[in-house]
């Protein structure tokens, strides 16, 4: 700690809090916050008791959501390890939305209500502002409203047309979820009550145009070299939103149905940055937790016992076991994301010839500057790319393995030296490559001329195959879709090496 | 400006639905579960929540997800020893550092079974699902404590349709009477003294304004809760336990004796269990001996009743304990043992017996067996008697006897 300048006195003692003291802190931490120029939304701070942290996990962090089987499921999961002792709650739960509604529980000390109101409604909360990935694909000010709409209008679709049927059809789009994001263009902005009026627009224009005499008119005869040349392939080009050609095109999908596809998309869509910012996320959140409350130790704002209690906590967040240790399950994006901004700061306030060497760009520069345009224009991937110093593949211990399926034992492809840095980091950052984890599949031909048929490719890296669990979304899928749908699997420079076909039951 | 917002006292039953649902999609899975937890648990253990399991692979949601297999790099922390260069032997799968990066390893390994835990009324619903039970059954075992309303006087608050009209009326008659005296008197006074009429009139108008009803004259009539009047009640269960009877054949039984224990607990405060189970000669055992220890032997029906008029004898008087009887066998009976039985049944205990229930559990439904037949002839509304094939067909042995309870 450096100069303490104790002119403020201290804001509490011991662990007991009450609105009063929350209002305090979050003043003083608002405060701090503001000097060093975190921009966020309003928040919305609400206190909750820990039965009702169980129920929002289950909405995937939503304070509102439509009804579904899997959510309950998710809360007994939670229930029951929380209840055998299994598993403590988390301390905070944040929604990227404006205002910015994040949860205190009403168990936790106050030096830990201090900490999650830091991290959650100052670090979080700047992140989900700033971030480009947030700012492009999740509207903020919408999706409470939007939420609201979603429910209620499942809520109607189910007493119209049964709960058996509404359930068939989420948990056909929950199945392709990962595969309803567009990822190349940015959507439209939601708004609970336009979508409620395009909805109705969409349903009324259905229904209006729809002549029964069209289907009578006999069919035009053309030669058949004409309609070779004629026949093109659609969609023209491979389409990877699957969920969203098809709301558009699936032949036999009913107009409640296709909103459903549409609002399961749109979920999908505000919680894709979310899986390409863990890192950078979580460690912005930390970094500014860990930041605000030394500060406001340093102007002698909290006592040493608020400190402790805070700082053992940050420990037992940002720690990271090796890739031995019975509890390893991967990299924690706390531990890398917490070091590398720190890492930033480090570079920009006291550079070795080292990073002169590596990060001549950001050396001696304000380091509130640099974090603030890496947390503006980066994901993990690229974020990683970027900034990940040698230093810190040394103190991680870092080192690559190469799994090939051809041989029968794993090789050790670069560890933490002069020679091993690059590599390491490229293939690190690989790894948060959202294709890594999600596998290209897109849409190839859809037979509209013909049996309706769907053809979907997956493109296969490097001989990694789909786990079986392939076969059953292609099932959802083809519920969906009305029709016989195939998928290949297509390798570069092999071709098609697989095929599955699934026809609707 | 941050608001911070007190939200605990908002509905925390949020999933409530999502749970019922999940429960709902799995009912077959878990209803393998609860008849497993019913096999092994005491009749008088069976009316709370239990801990069931559903196979994880069965509650998975499918997603399209890169598998095992082909190439790949992958980076961890830790590295001690290895160096550039260096191989290692493949670890056997499930190790902790195949899954890849970044991810959770968890839902792979572990647990085949997903575990979690019924709540006491999920459990029976469950369980009176599987024996059809029907709704209105349902509510007389569901409610633990049942009640009856008695008349307590009178409250100055309470709902428009117990509003009693002659209490409030007077109330409102002794208040004008009580505020209009003294105006009253005074006013007597002024006229006898021959005030001046502004005077008069001011003080005609004041006793004018006061009401005719007010709210606080209003008497509801009021009505306290209060559990039924407690007492006890014994449940004898008779059972053949000779070799004819085979284990899914116990498993009825079973189901037949706790819903009525389930029933008998709901009345009574109190109810003891005695198990009587015979084969050519009746002993009292205990609930574990009853059901799992296998016996041989023929069959005389006649040595369990007498054996529980014995019983009821020496230790449970008509006067003080309301008695209950379930009696459950193949129905294989020999000589003049099913006539006799019949009639010491008739005879010597309907006469103190709440009710007697049979429950005939026959290799096949078509047959009339002995014993049926005996019975059959029994004319007396406290005796019911019923054949079970399959579990939906227990209730409607004890429908007499819930329908009248209920009504």
């Amino acid at each position: 700690m450096t100069t303490v300048k104790r002119k403020k006195t201290i804001l509490s003692h011991g662990g007991d809090w009450d609105f009063e003291l929350l209002q305090r802190y979050d003043k003083e931490i608002s405060a701090i916050a503001k000097e060093y120029g975190l921009d966020t939304y309003p928040n919305q701070i609400e206190v909750i008791a820990s039965e009702q942290m169980l129920d929002a996990y289950a909405s995937v962090g939503l304070p509102i959501s439509y009804s579904h089987w899997s959510y309950g499921k998710e809360f007994i999961q939670n229930e029951e390890a929380y209840r055998r002792g299994m598993r403590g709650l988390a301390y905070e739960l944040v929604i990227n939305s404006d205002p910015c509604i994040a949860y205190l529980m009403e168990d936790n000390s106050l030096p830990m209500q201090a900490l999650v109101i830091a991290h959650a409604c100052y670090g979080h909360n700047s992140f989900f502002k700033g971030n480009y990935l947030f700012k492009q694909w999740t509207s903020a000010d919408a999706i409470v409203d939007y939420m609201v709409f979603a429910r209620k209008y499942i809520f109607d679709c189910e007493q119209r047309y049964g709960e058996q049927r509404v359930e068939e059809t989420i948990d056909a789009c929950h199945a392709l979820m990962d595969h309803g994001v567009d990822r190349f263009h940015r959507p439209s902005p939601l708004s609970a009550e336009d979508e409620l009026q395009r909805q109705h627009e969409r349903e009324e224009h259905a229904w209006t145009q729809y002549d029964d005499i069209w289907r009578t008119l006999p069919q035009k005869t053309v030669d058949k070299a004409g309609a070779k040349k004629k026949k093109r392939t659609f969609p023209p080009e491979p389409q990877e939103n699957l969920l969203y050609f098809v709301e558009k095109y699936s032949p036999t999908l009913e107009p409640w149905q296709r909103e459903i596809v549409r609002i399961v998309r749109k979920l999908a869509q505000y919680f894709y940055p979310q899986g390409l910012t863990k890192v950078m996320n979580e460690g912005w959140a930390t970094f500014w937790h860990y930041t605000l409350l030394n500060t406001m130790y340093d102007r002698g704002l909290v006592d040493d016992g608020f400190m402790f209690e805070i700082l053992q906590s940050h420990t037992n967040v940002v720690m990271q076991p090796g890739f031995d240790h019975p509890g390893y399950s991967g990299i924690n994006p706390y531990a890398l994301g917490f070091a590398m901004m720190r890492d930033i700061r480090r570079i920009c306030e006291e550079p070795d010839d080292e990073d002169r060497a590596w990060f001549p760009d950001i050396v001696d520069k304000d380091w509130r500057e640099v974090l603030d345009f890496a947390m503006r224009n980066y994901k993990d991937e690229s974020f990683i790319a970027q900034y990940l110093s040698p230093k810190l593949i040394r103190e991680f211990h870092l080192f690559a393995i190469a799994d090939k399926h051809k041989e029968d034992h794993l090789t050790v492809e670069a560890i933490h030296n002069e020679a091993g840095y690059r590599e390491v980091r490229r293939l690190l950052s690989k790894q948060y490559n959202r294709d890594v984890l999600i596998p290209d599949i897109q849409i190839l031909r859809y037979e509209h001329m013909g049996d309706r048929s769907l053809v979907l490719r997956y493109n296969q890296l490097r001989e990694r195959p789909l786990t079986d669990d392939a076969k059953e979304v292609l099932k959802h899928l083809s519920r969906l879709w009305g029709f016989t749908v195939t998928m290949e699997v297509f390798e570069e420079g092999r071709g098609v090496v697989d095929k599955v076909e699934v026809s609707p039951a | 400006m941050s608001m911070i917002i007190d939200r605990r006292l908002n509905d925390r039953n949020k999933n409530a639905t999502n749970r019922q649902r999940f429960i709902k999609r799995y009912k077959e899975q878990l209803r393998r579960s609860v008849a497993d937890i019913v096999a092994d648990r005491s009749i008088t253990d069976m009316s709370r929540g239990g801990e069931v399991g559903i196979p994880v692979k069965d509650i998975s949601e499918p997603r399209f997800r890169i598998g095992r297999g082909g190439d790949r790099e992958m980076v961890h922390p830790g590295n001690k020893e290895f160096n550039t260069g260096d191989m290692i032997a493949k670890p056997k799968s499930g190790g902790g550092g195949g899954s890849g990066s970044g991810g959770e390893g968890q839902g792979e390994d572990g647990q085949d079974n997903f575990m979690f835990t019924l709540s006491k009324e999920e459990f029976m619903n469950l369980f009176f699902d599987d024996l059809e039970l029907p709704r209105l059954a349902r509510t007389v075992l569901g409610d633990s404590q049942q009640f009856t309303y008695r008349r307590a006087g009178y409250t100055p608050s309470g709902v428009p349709a117990n509003l009693s009209v002659p209490r409030s009326v007077k109330n409102a008659m002794a208040r004008r009477i009580a505020l209009t005296a003294p105006l009253k008197r005074e006013l007597e006074e002024l006229k006898t003294s021959g005030a001046d009429v502004a005077e008069i009139d001011a003080l005609e108008k004041r006793i004018a304004r006061i009401p005719f009803l007010d709210e606080y004259d209003l008497r509801f009539r009021h009505r306290v809760k209060e559990p039924k009047p407690i007492s006890r009640a014994v449940m004898f269960c008779l059972m053949d336990v000779s070799a004819s009877m085979s284990e899914k054949k116990k498993d009825l039984a079973k189901r037949f004796y706790t819903l009525l224990y389930l029933f008998l607990s709901r009345k009574y405060e109190k109810v003891e269990l005695v198990f009587i189970r015979h084969t050519s000669n009746a002993e009292e055992v205990d609930e574990h001996a009853f059901f799992h220890d296998p016996q041989t032997g023929g069959t005389v029906v006649m040595s369990a009743l007498d054996l529980m008029i014995e019983i009821q004898r020496e230790r449970y008087s008509p006067n003080e304990w309301n008695i209950y009887a379930a009696q459950v066998s193949d129905g294989d009976a020999f000589g003049s043992d099913p006539q006799r039985s019949a009639m010491r049944l008739s005879k010597d205990i309907l006469p103190w017996c709440k009710y007697f229930a049979y429950v005939e559990v026959p290799d096949s439904p078509s047959t009339i067996t002995p014993l049926a037949a005996a019975y059959s002839q029994i004319r007396n509304e406290t005796f019911a008697m019923s054949t079970v094939m399959d579990r939906s067909d227990v209730y409607p042995v004890l429908r007499e006897l819930f329908h009248k309870e209920s009504a």
